[in-house]
């Protein structure tokens, strides 16, 4: 018995007794995947809102502290009455 | 906006069934054959492939001409290559029931005939998908082959359990 016979034999012997496919399994399947992609919709969301929030927390904050602006000496005495 | 997301969701709808009708049988029978399960009572089978089409369906509209069946059996393969590695001689789980043509396989083997023979996955395709040389998928095919068309005598559970190779 060559490969490909064997192989062919092989092949014989698991397409013997195809199972039932049970009529439930399509709704099934439509309900799990409605629900990951909603699940999903509903995380890209929640990520969007979260960026956004941070990003207005982040303007907010430059707005207040200034961090650019060069922070007044605290080592010069100021240079007055000349 | 509204309208065009419904028209989108109802073509999904309509080419998801009919992906579905085509092609549930021959994964079914696929995902018994892994299982070694009897193919009137296939409940691990049967779960496999619910949550192999939930996987399709929640990708379908990121496909992209890419072929759906082959999607689908690539996520069926890995998740049940995933589960036979973490319930390897687990309690009763795996156990191969007597009327599967496989059950006398070790489930890696299982995996590898029925993606090399029963499915037709090239060589290179199929070590590509389980991350092994193509030499050694051909090995394993051909031990599996030859196991199953000439079992060894005795009980079809003492193949099951996991053997200590001598060192």
């Amino acid at each position: 018995m060559n490969r490909a016979e064997r192989e062919a034999a092989a092949r014989r012997i698991m397409e013997r007794v195809p199972p039932q496919v049970p009529p439930e399994l399509y709704g099934d399947v439509l309900r799990r995947g409605a629900r990951r992609l909603r699940r999903r919709t509903l995380t890209r969301r929640l990520m969007w809102l979260v960026l956004c929030a941070a990003c207005v927390a982040f303007f907010v904050w430059a707005m207040t502290a200034r961090p650019w602006v060069e922070p007044p000496s605290q080592t010069t005495p100021p240079y007055t009455g000349w | 906006m509204r309208q065009r997301q419904e028209s989108q969701a109802a073509r999904r709808a309509r080419e998801f069934e009919a992906f579905v009708a085509g092609a549930a049988g021959r994964l079914l029978h696929a995902a018994t054959l892994l299982t070694a399960e009897a193919p009137d009572h296939n409940p691990r089978a049967r779960r496999l492939l619910t949550l192999a089409l939930t996987h399709t369906y929640a990708c379908w509209d990121r496909l992209r001409g890419e072929d759906p069946y082959d999607r689908t059996r690539q996520y069926l393969a890995n998740r049940f290559a995933r589960a036979a590695w973490h319930q390897y001689g687990g309690f009763g789980r795996s156990r191969a029931h007597p009327d599967s043509p496989l059950a006398r396989l070790a489930p890696q083997e299982r995996l590898i005939l029925v993606l090399r023979l029963y499915e037709g996955v090239a060589e290179e395709q199929t070590a590509a998908l389980l991350g092994l040389p193509a030499e050694r998928v051909r090995a394993i095919c051909d031990r599996a082959t030859t196991t199953l068309l000439h079992p060894p005598r005795g009980p079809a559970a003492a193949v099951a359990k996991p053997k200590v190779a001598p060192s």
